[in-house]
């Protein structure tokens, strides 16, 4: 099964990245730009058939290494759920 | 105890680049050489002081540090801490110690979105007991170069407070002859090296190996590895 992991900077750290990219969008004249963050999405492809053990290991990657939640939120997509 | 006795081991991950450097530093000090010890090794001799190089450890993947916070040495290096062993981390090194927790904080993008690569001015906190800071002089700045991309120390600022509180801050960056802006990557309140909260591992992005001559255009990294030599044979 595929596990879709979306890491996202917590609300309040600063992102100089996304800073930069609402900069240069501004400069090419997409002026209604405003805040732009910048998170990383991670795909995985686990031998597992069973969706809540699935998110289940998924979540403890995602506090064991994935995300540095001093810093970063995380959310856990598994298509096949539905 | 005198420093030729003094065990110094440096960890080596694929992309550490400061680990020789750091080896030579210390030889030069303590005229014994340091073990360097690879990242696979499961296990650490006694050692009296434990040192995470500089460099850009497993490419800089994932998160600076977060790859070579998980590797098997890495156990050994926490259980060393639990004990209440020495820790040093410098640059990456100090990456790779926010990844395991054993110093607070985390550090991201320079501000100025720039790898910064120049000497700095640090200033000596007042910080709880450490052999890290307790023969350093409040009044007495170093200059110390950078060389950084994610160097930009960040916590909350309720963490912040705390650390503060409990005299965690060993360094801030100065004002320094060497110019340029006293904050070369919008670290928070100006951090530029924290400590645990027992005293016994240090983080901190300035290399001091890289200040060890005259050659190297200043020597105040050696008096503050010497100072940390020293208070860890008293």
């Amino acid at each position: 099964m595929q596990a879709i992991v979306n890491i996202s900077l917590k609300e309040g750290v600063l992102d100089p990245q996304g800073r930069a990219i609402s900069h240069s969008l501004n400069d090419l004249g997409f002026s209604e730009v405003g805040d732009v963050r910048v998170g990383k999405q991670i795909l995985l492809e686990i031998d597992e058939t069973d969706p809540a053990r699935l998110r289940q290991r998924v979540a403890r990657m995602c506090e064991t290494l994935l995300s540095n939640t001093v810093i970063e939120d995380y959310s856990i997509d598994i298509p096949d759920e539905q | 105890m005198t420093l030729s006795a003094l065990r110094v081991a440096i960890i080596v991950f694929p992309g550490s680049n400061c680990d020789r450097d750091m080896m030579v530093a210390i030889e030069q000090l303590t005229s014994r050489r340091p073990a360097l010890v690879w990242h696979k090794e499961a296990s650490l001799d006694a050692a009296d002081l434990v040192i995470i190089p500089g460099g850009f450890s497993f490419g800089d993947y994932l998160r600076c540090g977060a790859l070579a916070g998980r590797s098997p040495i890495m156990n050994a290096v926490l259980d060393h801490a639990a004990r209440g062993g020495a820790v040093m981390g410098i640059c990456n090194g100090f990456q790779i110690l926010t990844e395991t927790g054993m110093v607070p904080g985390v550090l991201i993008r320079n501000a100025g979105l720039k790898f910064s690569c120049r000497n700095v001015g640090l200033r000596p906190c007042e910080t709880l007991a450490s052999p890290f800071t307790a023969g350093l002089d409040l009044g007495e700045d170093l200059t110390i170069p950078i060389a950084h991309n994610e160097g930009n120390y960040f916590a909350d600022a309720d963490e912040l407070d705390r650390i503060e509180g409990n005299g965690q801050v060993a360094f801030r960056y100065a004002a320094s002859d060497a110019g340029g802006p006293v904050n070369p990557n919008g670290a928070s309140r100006d951090i530029a090296g924290v400590l645990s909260s027992n005293g016994r591992v240090l983080g901190m992005m300035p290399h001091p190996e890289r200040a060890m001559s005259k050659l190297h255009g200043g020597t105040d990294g050696a008096k503050f590895l010497l100072k940390s030599l020293e208070a860890l044979v008293s």
